[in-house]
């Protein structure tokens, strides 16, 4: 067979290089399951890393500032006007049937079990998620992860377990002011739009909520922390390709990172049900 | 502090046997198989892409040959887990090609970074920092970030990062490469200063002949505080020697001393000393 002009001289075309759709297939399948594998590696090591020493205490502290108190802006803002768009899109409804003061109730369990911890997720993963892939993306092609290793550190030690304590912490935290700014939020709107008392808002938004809802409140946040740091940190981790290859990866970050949480959140809010009604 | 540095090893200090590495688009080095001896500096040269890089991230360890044993200090390498090979990288220093600085510290905590790890006092720290920032000639730049200096500065630190805790080993990635000749020279005679008053082994890789020569012909004078030439009779730090060893094609083409390089009269070999 003769040399196309972008062929190696003196290396023929094989016809059996063309592959199959199942070659193909079979060749991403098994990427995809080494992709998970060195996925579960890296998060199973930087759980581990929790439990044993040395610490990075001063990192984990920087990198709670990055995602806890970097994250507050966007968290105060959104939070605000989700509670507010949420009693305009249900009063309406309410305001059919004279029941307009059912709004605290919607508003309280719509945020505090579903909206707030989903939002919380979205919106820091894509500060932070991003942030992190984009920062371990660089050291690993300015090749400052293996300096690190050259000079003793583990790079999960003092990459990953840090990020990961810091949004297992931080989670929580911003969807309790979030679904606290929510509240407050839809109080606002409540009070200007349906003319509703803030007192009677306040009051039925804190009788619909119970235990159960508490903990599929912040059991969730939890998850999402675990998977918005993990993944920042393997995307980052695994970049391919200089400085192109970083910003692929922090789009990936992004993409999967919101994807998995959203995924999550439904066998989460599913789980959380069950147990709901066998436990409390 | 050269009594500190030497190894305890009688064997030799960093040992190939035939190594092999590869990855997707094919084996890079073919059954490798070489020694360096205690003190010696062993120049790898070799064109772009043809292992000299991936044969130092092999002896820190940094990689695992797909066959064959790499022996540093004593220990196979080449055989430990991560678990193990990271305490046991503090003894070897390695100079990264782009210095490996972290760019979010200042050059002092760069260098002070090892110790951090090893948890020596802050009080300790301090005069150490001081000590090899002097000398690479760099002690005003303590509180500068790495952005803020020069190639052939981010080099030097680079150097006295590796050198911090005073490493029987030291591997250098290109040091010299993307530098004007004048910081060339200072780099080099850096490493002349670490290889004859710190006695360390050295392995290091350049596409540059002239960086071996360097090493091969001049010494640095502990006395007069300089560096000399060697005299004609032989090396004028008999501890010390330089030795080339050029890859092509995966595997070794040539390897031996400096004069025999010079007086060649393969014509690969002598596209390396045009």
């Amino acid at each position: 067979m003769a040399d196309t002009p972008l062929q190696v001289t003196g290396r023929e075309t094989k016809p059996e290089e063309t592959l199959s759709v199942v070659e193909v297939m079979g060749d991403a399948a098994k990427r995809m399951v080494a992709s998970v594998q060195d996925y579960s590696l890296l998060s199973g090591h930087a759980m581990a890393n929790i439990f044993t020493s040395p610490h990075y205490f001063q990192d984990t502290l920087e990198q709670m500032d990055f995602i806890g108190a970097g994250s507050l802006p966007i968290i105060l803002l959104s939070g605000f006007f989700i509670g507010a768009v949420m009693v305009l899109q249900t009063g309406s409804q309410f305001a059919r049937f004279g029941q307009t003061s059912l709004t605290g109730d919607v508003v309280s369990l719509a945020l505090v079990r579903e909206l707030g911890p989903a939002f919380t997720g979205l919106l820091v993963t894509g500060r932070c998620a991003t942030g992190i892939a984009s920062e371990l993306g660089s050291m690993l092609v300015t090749e400052q992860v293996d300096a690190m290793r050259a000079m003793g550190t583990d790079p999960n030690r003092k990459l990953v377990t840090p990020r990961l304590i810091a949004a297992l912490l931080m989670l929580p935290l911003l969807t309790a002011i979030m679904d606290f700014i929510g509240l407050l939020g839809g109080c606002a709107s409540s009070v200007f739009s349906l003319r509703l008392s803030a007192v009677e808002f306040w009051r039925r938004a804190i009788d619909a909520l119970d235990f159960a809802d508490l903990m599929q409140g912040f059991t969730k946040p939890v998850v999402f922390g675990f998977i918005l740091a993990t993944i920042g940190c393997y995307k980052g981790l695994t970049v391919r390709g200089g400085t192109q290859g970083v910003g692929r990866a922090t789009t990936q970050a992004a993409v999967l990172g919101s994807v998995l949480i959203i995924v999550a959140d439904a066998f989460l809010t599913k789980l959380s049900l069950y147990l709901a009604d066998k436990v409390f | 502090m050269a009594a500190s540095m030497s190894t305890p090893v009688s064997a030799p200090a960093i040992s190939f046997e035939d190594v092999h590495i590869g990855f997707d688009e094919g084996e890079i080095l073919r059954g490798v198989t070489f020694s360096v001896r205690e003190r010696e500096t062993l120049i790898l040269l070799g064109e772009t892409g043809t292992g000299k890089t991936l044969t130092l991230k092999m002896a820190a360890g940094l990689l695992s040959p797909s066959s064959g044993s790499v022996k540093v200090l004593g220990q196979t390498v080449s055989e430990m887990a991560e678990r193990e090979l990271l305490p046991f990288r503090r003894k070897i220093g390695f100079v990264f090609q782009e210095g490996g600085l972290f760019d979010s510290l200042t050059v002092a905590d760069n260098v002070a970074y090892r110790l951090r790890e090893d948890r020596v006092p802050e009080e300790e720290i301090e005069p150490r920092v001081l000590e090899v920032l002097r000398f690479v000639e760099l002690e005003d730049t303590l509180e500068l970030l790495p952005s803020e200096l020069s190639g052939g500065m981010r080099r030097r630190v680079s150097i006295a990062q590796a050198l911090i805790n005073q490493p029987p080993v030291v591997l250098y990635d290109s040091p010299t490469a993307g530098l004007d000749p004048i910081t060339s020279q200072t780099i080099i005679t850096l490493i002349l200063r670490l290889r004859d008053e710190y006695g360390v082994t050295a392995l290091l890789a350049t596409h540059r002949l002239q960086d071996g020569f360097a090493l091969a012909n001049f010494h640095f004078d502990l006395d007069a505080k300089r560096v000399l030439a060697n005299a004609q009779n032989g090396n004028a730090t008999p501890a010390t020697s330089t030795r080339f060893q050029v890859y092509r094609d995966g595997g070794i083409y040539f390897q031996g001393e400096p004069d025999e390089m010079a007086e060649s009269e393969d014509p690969y070999l002598k596209r390396f000393l045009v």
